[in-house]
């Protein structure tokens, strides 16, 4: 069964990135590629040869099957809505958070190796960004392990299930500051724009130029594989621990397909944001986790 | 002041032109310009016995034009303008770069479009302005783009995000097309292809200022079909490429929305161009004399169909775009111009017009079919990126009320005169309001009605300078969009 979800979990991200290219193509009135083209993009570039830039070390090299690696480090430590995780520990979260980072650093120490000026911009805005999603991030899995009294992704998600009001409001919190970090994390609109070709406005593309091939394939599989244990997350935190595995699975696919479509409607109704006030909406995401802080520590320590 | 007086189009002797000593040249020119006189165009012109220096002189207001020239003789420099006229900086470099006059005291003295091989034989690298500071650091853009673009390079001193200083350098399309025109002036088919590729954006603007400048020298006038023919053409390219900007605009701020729409919309319109003359550019529509292909009853219907079927589209989708908050949040206070910098570094065309400069070729010195039909000149203030995407939208609908009241007054009459042969001596100013600007052909005949001369001006040539003003101070990721605001020709400007 934990084999099945973690099949499913990787196979997942081409949907994902699928669907939301696809809301967006018929929005603009097109007909849009296959869902599955992601699929086939991935298998096309594992076929493809590399072109490697003479300046780069081996850093450069290394980097792409690194991060694909930590990601799904990360994605072994998150269990399915009503399932159970791969692997569970005490305090697993931190490593689910730091496996994401050491993806991140590896990116951006890569980026920076091709010594090209616009790799060094990029890298220096996701850093800025990285550093404000983090202790968000850290605060939203603290008010989850303070309302579940647990310490591992696993037990947390199974002893959060309970419907009162003040659940509920943690659960809304932690749902609106987690999309936020979906999108900043995924590099969508209206922190980044993945479609752009204009190397001054990027983040997360640029430092995916130099490459080319099976490493270019990783770093898009491993972006979106990122996005997809975000809306995982997220899913485990809305969807009931005790509804039985076939029920939460089909809640799980169509709550990741309703974020893969929200995310579609975004790109097409919106304009990103100016590069200086993307910190703005990121501190939306710590403003909201630490909402959901107060409120547990308000309902579980005491009143006024 | 004896300058001679002209207007566009108005063919004058090449001798009626005062050659004033350097000096009063100088001091009459300097003067004019603080009286407010607009600089139109800056020129040398090689004779036997040296270089001699034209400058055209508008005044909107009236729609005359000055005119006058002095003789450098075998003076290889003169005391620079620039540094009382920033709207000299270019064309003094320009000249510079053709006949190694020196400008002496000139504070930006690099090539235009030649590089810096053809100036100096010893291999020294193109002197870019460069910043030192800690937090500085250059980023070059180009020559080779990504997407399809033309190659030009920028160089950005940048501290952290802002961009301090925007270093355009172009050059890298120059083909000569001054010289070719004078080369192959016997071919007079050859030459219309030249006009159209000035720049290939600018088709009908371009082929049409050389198309009027012939007639104008050979002294003939086009029939009144012709002309509203030409002015249909013309104000469908330019609601054409006004709609691919504002598509691109989007695309850049990534608004999905606006950029699909426009996008469809703009492809109606030059397929009207395409079913007007088999080339959705309008490439080969223009011809010395008038023009080849006729709008017939059945061609009238289409264009009244499209342009009443687009109208109401075009108001939707704008009005949801600039109530967007999101774009106008990108769009507004970014790449701001001001007015005082707009008028002295003599920027023309929207452009100037978003920076409340009130410049329209169309109302200040009419031409063709815009002598009957008088335009109302629009401007905004902010100078921005928002009123350079906003004056785009309202002169596509200017542009549809126009061709709506040209369609209503076709006149009959026939499309092509034989074109005489051109007179001697002459010396004439062909202005147009392409959709970027105002295009400037200035061409002047020897003794025996020979092309001496031709001297072309892209609105690309002031605007350039605008851009890399516009996106001081702005986030080096907010380029782009200045960049695409402005949407200036590299080929108009390499030649």
């Amino acid at each position: 069964m934990i084999a099945v979800q973690f099949l499913i979990i990787l196979i997942v991200p081409f949907l994902f990135i699928g669907l939301i290219n696809r809301t967006k193509a018929v929005w603009a009135g097109r007909r849009g590629a296959p869902l599955l083209q992601p699929f086939y993009d991935f298998f096309k570039l594992l076929r493809k040869g590399e072109v490697i830039s003479k300046t780069t070390t081996f850093i450069f090299r290394l980097s792409p099957s690194l991060q694909l690696a930590a990601v799904f480090l990360a994605a072994l430590i998150l269990p399915l809505p009503g399932g159970d995780s791969l692997l569970h520990f005490p305090a697993d979260f931190v490593l689910f958070a730091y496996a994401l980072g050491l993806a991140r650093f590896f990116m951006i120490i890569a980026a920076l190796d091709t010594g090209s000026s616009f790799e060094g911009m990029g890298a220096s805005r996701e850093v800025t960004f990285a550093t404000i999603v983090e202790p968000a991030f850290f605060i939203l899995l603290g008010s989850l392990v303070l309302i579940s009294g647990q310490n591992s992704f696993e037990s947390i998600f199974a002893s959060i299930d309970s419907s009162d009001g003040f659940s509920i409001l943690v659960k809304i919190l932690c749902t609106v500051s987690l999309f936020i970090m979906l999108l900043v994390e995924g590099s969508r609109v209206p922190v980044d724009d993945p479609n752009t070709h204009l190397e001054l406005t990027m983040i997360h593309e640029v430092m995916a130029l130099d490459y080319s091939g099976p490493d270019l394939a990783f770093i898009q599989y491993a972006s979106a594989l990122k996005m997809v244990l975000i809306g995982t997350l997220l899913a485990n935190i809305i969807i009931p621990y005790s509804l039985g595995a076939a029920l939460s699975l089909t809640l799980y696919l169509a709550l990741l397909a309703v974020i893969a479509i929200t995310i579609g409607f975004i790109e097409s109704w919106m304009a990103r944001l100016r590069m200086s006030h993307v910190p703005q909406f990121i501190f939306l995401m710590t403003a909201l986790s630490l909402a959901a802080f107060v409120v547990v520590l308000f309902f579980m320590y005491g009143g006024f | 002041m004896n300058w001679a007086i002209t207007k566009n189009l108005q063919a004058i002797q090449v001798h009626d032109i005062p050659r004033l000593p350097l000096n009063t040249f100088r001091e009459q020119l300097l003067k004019a310009c603080k009286q407010g006189k607009r600089l139109v165009q800056f020129f040398g012109d090689a004779e036997t016995d040296g270089i001699v220096l034209y400058t055209v002189l508008a005044d909107d207001e009236h729609s005359y034009l000055y005119v006058a020239s002095t003789h450098l003789k075998d003076r290889r420099e003169y005391p620079s303008f620039t540094n009382y006229l920033p709207a000299f900086h270019l064309f003094e470099r320009e000249i510079f770069e053709q006949f190694s006059i020196t400008p002496v005291g000139h504070p930006w003295l690099k090539p235009v479009r030649k590089g810096i091989a053809e100036i100096s034989k010893a291999e020294i690298p193109y002197p870019f302005f460069s910043m030192d500071g800690e937090e500085v650091h250059e980023v070059g853009v180009g020559p080779i783009h990504a997407g399809i673009i033309e190659p030009g390079h920028f160089r950005f001193a940048c501290v952290g995000e802002e961009v301090h200083h925007l270093e355009i350098q172009l050059g890298f399309q120059h083909r000569g097309i001054e010289k070719l025109f004078l080369e192959h002036q016997d071919k007079q088919q050859h030459l219309l292809g030249l006009a159209e590729s000035i720049a290939g954006d600018t088709v009908i603007g371009h082929s049409g200022t050389y198309a009027r400048a012939v007639e104008a020298l050979s002294g003939i006038t086009v029939s009144r079909r012709a002309m509203i023919i030409r002015t249909i053409a013309l104000e469908l390219e330019r609601i054409g490429i006004h709609l691919g900007d504002l598509s691109a605009l989007a695309t850049d701020v990534a608004y999905l929305t606006g950029s699909a729409v426009f996008g469809a919309l703009r492809t109606s319109i030059i397929n009207t161009t395409l079913a007007l003359c088999g080339s959705r550019f309008g490439r080969g529509l223009m011809t010395p004399g008038g023009v080849n292909f006729d709008i017939s009853e059945e061609i009238q219907g289409n264009i009244r169909t499209i342009i009443d079927d687009i109208e109401n589209r075009i108001e939707l989708a704008a009005e949801v775009m600039f109530a967007s908050s999101s774009v106008l949040s990108r769009f507004e206070k970014t790449g701001v111009v001001s007015f005082e910098t707009a008028q002295q570094i003599g920027m023309v065309g929207p452009a100037a017009r978003a920076s409340g400069l009130a410049l329209d070729v169309r109302s200040d010195h009419p031409f063709g079919g815009y002598i009957h039909f008088p335009v109302h000149k629009m401007t905004l203030t902010s100078g921005d990126v928002f009123a350079r995407a906003y004056i785009r939208y309202i002169e596509i609908m200017q542009s549809i009320r126009i061709i709506r009241e040209q369609l209503a007054h076709l006149p009959k009459g026939e499309l092509k005169k034989e074109l005489h042969k051109l007179k001697p001596h002459l010396f004439v100013i062909s202005m147009a309001e392409g959709w970027r600007g105002e295009i400037v052909h200035t061409v002047i005949t020897d003794k025996d009605g020979r092309l001496k001369r031709y001297k072309i001006k892209d609105p690309s040539f002031h605007n350039w300078f605008g851009l890399a003003l516009a996106v001081r101070g702005n986030g080096i990721s907010d380029f782009p969009v200045c960049n695409k605001s402005f949407n200036l020709s590299y080929c108009g400007f390499d030649l």
